[in-house]
C-alpha cells in the first residue's frame, strides 16, 4: 500500500516539521512495514512547464511514426519537439521539460538535433519523471486543469513524499488511507478524522424513478450489499487532476472518471467499490452462489467457469461479476454509460480467498476482501463516492437500496492481568483499556476481566491472546526489559548431531572443501549419471512449481549436485577438487492427492500422525564426495599425485572411522562407475555405499578432467551402526616381534581376503597386519601378483620367543593359502 | 659382620705409584686435547676413561694394597681419574658447541618452502554458522531438534494457524510436492519443527533447529530458493515475552560481539502473537546511507537496518494443535536466517557466493566461518 504523506495530513494533523521518515519510523514502530518512502519525482532539477500541443505533424520516413510537435509553453512563441509517443493530439495538456532541466538519472535535457529537426524540450511520460511505472506514453493532463506556461511540478505531484508499506495479512484495515492515517494519529497522539464513519450529505433522491434493486441469497458470504443509482452521467467528464495525481502515486492507473471515483474510495477507507452501467443490468443485482459450470467474463477478458462454492454478483441474466474479486465484461461502464448502479458490499474473507485462488485471480478488492473489510463501511464508502461522481459527472442522484444481515455481536473476555504476564512488564488495567480504547475498541471493565468490543475495521481481533499484541505494541516493544528463562539442564547434541559435525570436520582435515547444492535435478542429469530407468534413486519426489521445469525432480543422490560444483569449480579454473556434502537425499514419490487433515483444535491422533508421516517421502542423510585432477600438487617434495579412486575409498573409510564403524569393500557395481574401479561400501555386510572412479562417460558429461573419483554414503545407516561406547584397547607394554611375509597369489584375488585370512590365521598374538607393497611383473608368474604385508606381534604378559613368533606367522601363511591359494615368496 | 682384611699382597703394586699415574694422565690429557672430532674423542674416551684404560686397571690394583697403602693410592687413583674425566667432559663440550655451530648450519633448510602438500580442507560457512548458534543455545540448557525437508503441509502451514485459504500462505512461496494438493510441501520456514519438538519432546521444551528451507524465489545477490534459518522454541510455565528478548539480546551479542544494535519492532506471524521482526543494524554502511543520497547503500537499500528474523509469543492456537494447554504453557519462538548472518559476520555480499560450491569460497573459511 502506497501512502503519499499529503494525502495522510488530510486526515490526520501531522505535527509540522515531521516529513515521511519521521511518519515512516513511527509507524515502523506501531508495526507497519514502510518499505521504502519515495519522494515523487525525486531528482528532477529545474522547473517543468505545462503545455499545450498546438499542431502534431507526423514524419514517415523513420522506422517507427514520429511526431514533430508545436508546443505553447507560454512564451509566445510556441517550441518545436520531437516525440515517439502517439497517445496525444492536438489541443492536449503535456508537461514539457524545457532545455537546462534535469530529469532523474542525470538526465539533462538540451537543444539537439535529431530527426532532422532540433528538439528544444521534451514532452515527458510518468516513468522519465520518476511519478510512476506506466509505459503507455506521455503524460496527458485534464483538459483545463492547467495553463501553458505554469508550474507543472505541484500539478503532477512532484516533491509530495510516498510511504510504500508492505502490509501484513492480519491488518487489513491497513490497505486504506484511513487505517493508516489511524496508526500515525495513534503514533502521535493527534486527531483523526475518520472518513469511514461519518456520512457525507448526498442530494435528496430523485423521486421519479426507482433505485437499482439489490440482495444478497448468500447471507454467510455477503452480510452486507448496497447499491447507490446515479443517472444522468457525463460520460465525458474526467477525473480531477488531484485524484488522478494521488492514483498515481498509489500505482493505479486512472482510466475514467466512474472507475477513478471507485478506485480512489476505496485507497482512501479500504471499500472495494463496482460501478455496473445502469443500463445493462437486467432485474435485481444480488450476491449468490453460482450454478457449477455456469461461465463468464470478467473484465480481463477471461471466461471464468464457475463452481457452486464461487459467490458471484448475478443479475437475471446470471452472473456478472466475481463477488469481491473483479467485475464481468457485459456490464461494464463504458465511454457512453450515463447511469451507474455503485455496488458496496460486505463479502465473507475465506469465501473471496478461495474464489480468487481457484480463479488464479487476485485484484485490488479480492486482497483487500481476503483480510477482512470493515463490516459497516459500505454505505459511508459509497456515499462518498457518490458524491464524487456527482460532483465532478454530474448526474442525479436517484437513492439507496441496501439489504443487511444482523451483525454478530463480538465480545473478547481479556483478563486483566495478561497483557502484563505475557509481556513481562507490569500493564496496569487502565493502560491496557485506554490502548485498546485509542484503536477503536469499546471496553467494559468486569472485575478482573476486560470485555472487549473490537472495532467493525478489526476483524483480526479474536482471540484474547490479540488483544494483548494491540496492547503491548503500543505500549511499545521498546519498553520490554531483558530478561532469561530458567531453561532445564540440556543433554547435549544427539549422537547423529555429533557424529556429523565429527564427519564434516574429518573430511575438511582430509582438505576436503563443503558444498551445499540445491537439490533439483532433472532428467538431463539423472542421465549424465547414467541411472538406469527405474532406479531407486529415479523414483523421487516431483515438484509441481519447480524454479524450473528442467529440474522439477528432488535429488535421490548427491552425485549430480556434486558433480555439478566441479564443473563449476573447473570452468572456473580450479581443477584440483576435493568437494564433499552432507545432506538429505528423498527416495520414494508423492502422491498427488491427499485426504489427510486433522483438525488444529487438538493434538492428532496416533493415527493421524502416522498418516500425515506416511505422507512424506524418506529423507535420509547421505555424504558424499567428488575428486578431480591432483590430490597432491608437484612441489619441491617431487611429483604431483593424480587424484583416484583409492582417494574417494579412503574418504568412505574416514567416514566411518570417524563414526567408530568397521567398514569392508567389496568389488562394487553401480552405473556412475568404473566397472573395474568401484567399490560397495559394506557396513556389517550390508551395502551402505559404493566409492571409486567415475564412469568415463559421465566424466565426459560433466567435462572434468579424467579418471575423476567420487563417493556416496548413506550417512545415517554407517551413523547408526555406531557402537554406543567404543571399548579401550589394552596396550601391552611387552617387546613387539616384528615379521614381514609376501604372498603370491592370483592377480584376481582381493587383497582384502589375503589379509583376512592371515589375521585369521595368525590367532590372538597377531597386534597388527598391513599391506605394505603389490608386485607384479618378471619376479612372479604371469598371472600372478606378489602383495608382501608386515605382521606385528606382541603377547600381553611376556616377551615372545623366536620359536612362537615363527609359529603364528607359518599358521598365518597357511590360512592365506587355504583360503586363497597364497604360496610364500622365497 | 665381616672380619679384618688381612688377605692383602704385601707388595707395592708400580702403576700405582705416582710417576706411573702421572704419566698415564699426561698421555690420555694429550690424546684428549689431540681429539679433532667427537669420534675421535669417543675413541680417547674409550682408551683413557673406559673399562680397560690405565687407570681402571689401576683402580682394581687397590684393593690389593696392604690397608696402610689403600688410602693414599685411592686418593692418587682417584684424583687422576677426576682429572681425565674433566678434559674429556671439557673437550666434549667444546667439541659439541664446534659441531653446533658448523654442521647444524651446514644442515639448514630453506623453511620458507611450501608446504602445501596437503593443506587443510574447510567446512561451508552456513554448516560452521549454523554449529555456532546451535553451541549458543546448548550452552544455555537447549538441544537441537530437526524435521524434514520435505514436510506435510499440515505441520508446515495447519497446525501453525495458517489454514488454507489464508492470505498468509502467500507470503511464503511454496514449493509444492507433485501437485497443490498432495499435502506436501519442501518447508518455507523452520518453523514446522516447533511443532514436531512439541508433539514429540516432554515438558518443558528449549530447542534450536537449524535447518534449510525452500522459498520459489530465484537466485539472486539477495535470494536465494534455498537457504537457512535457524528456529528457537521454548515452551514453559511463565514464560514472557521479556524472556524472548533477553534470549535475542543473548544470541545477538554472542553472534556479534557487544554493542550490535538490535531492534525489534511489531509485525505478524500466523504462528506467533503477539509478533516482531527482529532487526540488526546495516552491517555495510551503519546507518549513514539513511536519508543521505550520496551515499546509497545497496545492503540496505539505504534504510538503515537489515531484518535479521522474526519471533514472537507461540500463538495458543498453536498449543493447541500440539495438545498443549495454553492457560498453563506459554511459549516464545524466533527464526532468523543464517544466510544473513553469514553476511553480517563475515561480509558476504552476495548470496551466489554461498550456494555456488565454488571451492575458493568456502577454503577462505576453513574450519569456522
Amino acid at each position: 500500500m502506497r501512502a503519499p504523506m499529503s494525502w495522510l495530513r488530510e486526515l490526520v494533523d501531522i505535527p509540522a516539521g515531521q516529513g515521511g521518515r519521521d511518519v515512516a519510523a513511527r509507524l515502523i514502530a506501531a508495526g507497519l512495514e514502510v518499505e521504502s518512502v519515495e519522494s515523487a519525482g525525486a531528482g528532477i532539477q529545474g522547473t517543468l512547464r505545462v503545455g499545450r500541443v498546438l499542431d502534431v505533424e507526423v514524419l514517415t520516413e523513420f522506422k517507427k511514426p514520429i511526431r514533430w510537435c508545436q508546443v505553447d509553453v507560454g512564451e509566445g512563441t510556441p517550441r518545436g519537439v520531437i516525440c515517439g509517443a502517439s497517445n496525444f493530439e492536438g489541443g492536449d495538456l503535456v508537461v514539457v521539460a524545457l532545455p537546462g532541466v534535469v530529469l532523474p538519472g542525470g538526465f539533462e535535457i538540451t537543444a539537439r538535433a535529431t530527426y532532422g529537426k532540433v528538439s528544444d524540450g521534451m514532452i515527458c511520460s510518468e516513468r522519465e519523471l520518476g511519478l510512476g511505472d506506466s509505459h503507455d506514453g506521455i503524460m496527458v493532463l485534464p483538459v483545463g486543469s492547467a495553463t501553458p506556461g505554469d508550474d507543472a511540478g505541484p500539478v503532477v505531484g512532484i516533491g509530495d513524499e510516498v510511504l510504500d508499506i508492505a502490509i501484513t495479512p492480519d491488518r487489513g484495515y491497513a490497505l486504506s488511507i484511513r487505517g493508516i492515517a489511524r496508526e500515525v494519529a495513534i503514533a502521535y497522539g493527534v486527531p483523526f478524522e475518520d472518513r469511514g464513519q461519518e456520512l457525507v450529505d448526498l442530494p435528496a433522491p430523485r423521486a421519479d424513478r426507482a433505485p437499482q434493486e439489490c440482495g444478497s441469497e448468500d447471507p454467510a458470504g455477503c452480510d452486507l450489499f448496497t447499491m447507490r443509482t446515479i443517472v444522468g452521467f457525463d460520460p465525458t467528464a474526467g477525473s480531477p487532476v488531484w485524484m488522478q495525481q494521488r492514483l498515481v502515486a498509489c500505482g493505479m492507473r486512472p482510466v475514467s472518471l466512474a472507475v477513478d471515483v471507485t478506485n480512489y474510495v476505496m485507497l482512501e477507507l479500504g471499500q472495494p467499490l463496482h460501478a455496473f452501467d445502469l443500463d445493462k443490468l437486467q432485474g435485481s443485482v444480488r450476491a449468490a452462489r453460482a450454478v457449477d459450470g455456469t461461465t463468464f467474463e470478467t473484465l480481463d477478458h477471461v471466461v471464468r467457469t464457475l463452481t457452486a462454492n464461487d459467490l458471484v454478483i448475478r443479475d437475471d441474466r446470471g452472473p456478472i461479476g466475481l463477488a469481491g474479486i473483479m467485475g464481468g465484461l457485459e456490464t461494464e461502464i463504458d465511454d457512453a454509460t450515463t447511469s451507474i448502479a455503485l455496488e458496496a458490499a460486505h463479502f465473507a474473507s475465506d469465501v473471496t480467498a478461495r474464489a480468487s485462488r481457484r480463479h488464479g485471480l487476485s485484484s485490488e478488492a479480492s486482497r483487500r476482501f481476503e483480510r477482512g473489510v470493515d463490516r459497516d463501511l459500505a454505505p459511508y464508502a459509497s456515499a462518498r463516492a457518490a458524491a464524487l461522481l456527482l460532483q465532478y459527472g454530474g448526474g442525479h442522484y436517484v437513492g439507496l437500496t441496501a439489504v443487511e444481515s444482523p451483525r454478530e455481536a463480538r465480545s473478547i473476555a481479556l483478563p486483566a492481568t495478561l497483557p502484563g504476564a505475557v509481556a513481562g512488564l507490569p500493564i496496569p488495567a487502565e493502560t491496557s483499556v485506554a490502548l485498546l480504547e485509542v484503536i477503536g475498541c469499546v471496553v467494559a471493565r468486569e472485575g478482573d476481566v476486560l470485555a472487549v468490543q473490537p472495532p467493525s475495521w478489526r476483524p483480526d481481533l479474536t482471540d484474547p491472546i490479540d488483544l494483548v499484541e494491540e496492547v503491548i505494541r503500543l505500549h511499545g516493544y521498546d519498553k520490554l526489559p531483558s530478561t532469561l528463562p530458567a531453561a532445564p539442564l540440556g543433554r547435549g547434541m544427539t549422537r547423529p548431531q555429533r557424529m556429523r559435525r565429527r564427519v564434516g570436520m574429518a573430511l575438511a582435515a582430509r582438505g576436503m572443501a563443503e558444498v551445499l547444492s540445491y537439490p533439483f535435478v532433472g532428467e538431463a542429469e539423472l542421465d549424465a549419471v547414467r541411472l538406469p530407468v527405474g532406479d531407486e534413486r529415479r523414483r523421487v519426489p516431483r515438484l509441481a512449481n519447480p524454479l524450473s521445469e528442467e529440474q522439477p525432480f528432488l535429488r535421490g543422490t548427491l552425485l549430480p549436485g556434486l558433480l555439478a560444483a566441479a564443473r563449476r569449480n573447473n570452468g572456473r579454473g580450479t581443477s584440483d577438487l576435493a568437494l564433499f556434502e552432507i545432506g538429505a537425499v528423498y527416495l520414494g514419490e508423492v502422491a498427488a492427492h491427499s485426504e489427510v487433515r486433522p483438525p488444529v483444535d487438538r493434538r492428532p491422533t496416533d493415527e493421524e500422525w502416522a498418516a500425515l508421516s506416511a505422507l512424506l517421502p524418506h529423507q535420509p542423510v547421505h555424504v558424499g564426495a567428488v575428486f578431480t585432477g591432483q590430490r597432491e600438487p608437484q612441489g619441491w617434495w617431487g611429483p604431483a599425485v593424480p587424484a583416484g579412486w583409492a582417494d574417494a575409498i579412503e574418504v568412505a573409510r574416514t567416514v566411518a572411522e570417524a563414526c567408530g564403524v568397521e567398514v569392508d569393500m567389496t568389488a562394487g557395481a553401480d552405473p556412475s562407475f568404473h566397472p573395474g574401479r568401484c567399490a560397495a561400501v559394506r557396513v556389517a555386510g550390508r551395502i551402505v555405499g559404493v566409492a571409486g572412479e567415475l564412469h568415463p562417460r559421465v566424466v565426459e558429461a560433466y567435462g572434468l578432467p579424467e579418471r575423476a573419483a567420487a563417493m556416496v554414503l548413506d550417512l545415517d545407516q554407517v551413523i547408526a551402526a555406531a557402537p554406543e561406547v567404543r571399548p579401550a584397547p589394552s596396550v601391552g607394554s611387552q617387546p613387539l616381534a616384528k615379521e614381514d611375509v609376501a604372498l603370491v597369489v592370483d592377480r584376481a584375488v582381493p587383497a582384502a581376503i589375503v589379509l583376512a585370512a592371515l589375521r585369521r590365521g595368525a590367532g590372538s598374538l597377531l597386534e597388527s597386519a598391513r599391506l605394505f607393497d603389490v608386485y607384479e611383473g618378471p619376479q612372479v608368474p604371469a598371472g600372478k601378483k606378489s602383495l608382501a604385508f608386515a605382521l606385528r606381534f606382541r603377547a600381553a604378559d611376556r616377551t615372545l620367543d623366536a620359536a612362537e613368533t615363527a609359529a603364528a606367522r607359518t599358521a598365518a601363511v597357511a590360512e592365506a593359502q587355504a583360503a586363497c591359494g597364497a604360496v610364500l615368496r622365497s | 659382620m665381616s672380619g679384618p682384611n688381612t688377605s692383602f699382597d704385601p707388595k707395592q703394586v708400580a702403576s700405582l705409584d705416582a710417576t706411573a699415574v702421572a704419566a698415564v694422565v699426561d698421555s690420555a690429557l694429550a690424546d684428549i686435547a689431540a681429539a679433532g672430532d667427537l669420534a675421535a674423542l669417543k675413541e680417547a674416551r674409550l682408551a683413557h676413561a673406559g673399562d680397560r684404560s690405565p687407570l681402571a686397571l689401576a683402580n682394581r690394583e687397590i684393593g690389593a694394597l696392604p690397608p696402610a697403602a689403600k688410602a693414599e693410592a685411592g686418593k692418587r687413583v682417584g684424583e687422576a681419574r677426576g682429572r681425565v674425566a674433566a678434559a674429556l667432559k671439557e673437550r666434549q663440550e667444546a667439541l659439541e658447541r664446534e659441531r653446533d655451530e658448523r654442521v647444524l648450519v651446514e644442515e639448514s633448510v630453506d623453511v620458507t618452502l611450501p608446504t602445501d602438500r596437503r593443506p587443510l580442507g574447510a567446512r561451508h560457512p552456513l554448516t560452521t554458522v549454523m554449529e555456532r548458534i546451535s553451541d549458543v543455545f546448548i550452552a544455555m540448557g537447549y538441544e537441537i531438534a530437526e524435521g524434514p525437508e520435505v514436510e506435510a503441509e499440515w505441520v508446515n502451514f495447519d497446525a501453525l494457524n495458517v489454514p488454507p485459504d489464508h492470505p498468509a500462505r502467500t507470503m511464503q512461496d511454496t514449493f509444492w510436492v507433485q501437485s497443490d494438493d498432495s499435502g506436501v510441501v519442501l518447508r518455507t520456514q523452520t518453523s514446522p519443527i516447533q511443532l514436531r519438538a512439541m508433539l514429540e519432546r516432554d515438558l518443558p521444551i528449549y530447542i534450536a533447529a537449524p535447518g534449510r528451507v525452500f522459498r520459489t524465489d530465484d537466485l539472486d545477490a539477495t535470494h536465494s530458493p534455498v537457504f537457512h534459518q535457524v528456529e528457537g522454541l521454548a515452551v514453559d510455565r511463565g514464560i514472557t515475552m521479556s524472556d524472548l528478548k533477553g534470549t535475542l539480546d543473548h544470541f545477538a551479542t554472542a553472534m556479534f560481539g557487544d554493542g550490535i544494535r538490535t531492534r525489534m519492532r511489531p509485525s505478524y506471524f500466523p504462528f506467533t502473537e503477539p509478533s516482531a521482526e527482529v532487526d540488526l543494524e546495516c552491517f555495510v554502511c551503519r546507518g549513514a546511507s539513511v536519508a543521505n543520497p550520496d551515499r546509497p547503500c545497496r545492503t540496505c537499500g539505504s534504510e538503515g537496518w537489515i531484518e535479521w528474523g522474526g519471533c514472537g509469543m507461540v500463538n495458543p492456537r498453536v498449543l493447541q494443535a500440539a495438545g498443549i494447554d495454553p492457560d498453563e504453557y506459554r511459549g516464545f519462538a524466533f527464526g532468523m536466517g543464517v544466510e544473513r548472518t553469514l553476511m553480517f559476520r563475515s561480509g558476504v555480499s552476495d548470496m551466489r557466493d554461498m550456494v555456488e560450491g565454488d571451492a575458493r569460497f568456502t577454503l577462505a573459511f576453513g574450519l569456522e566461518a
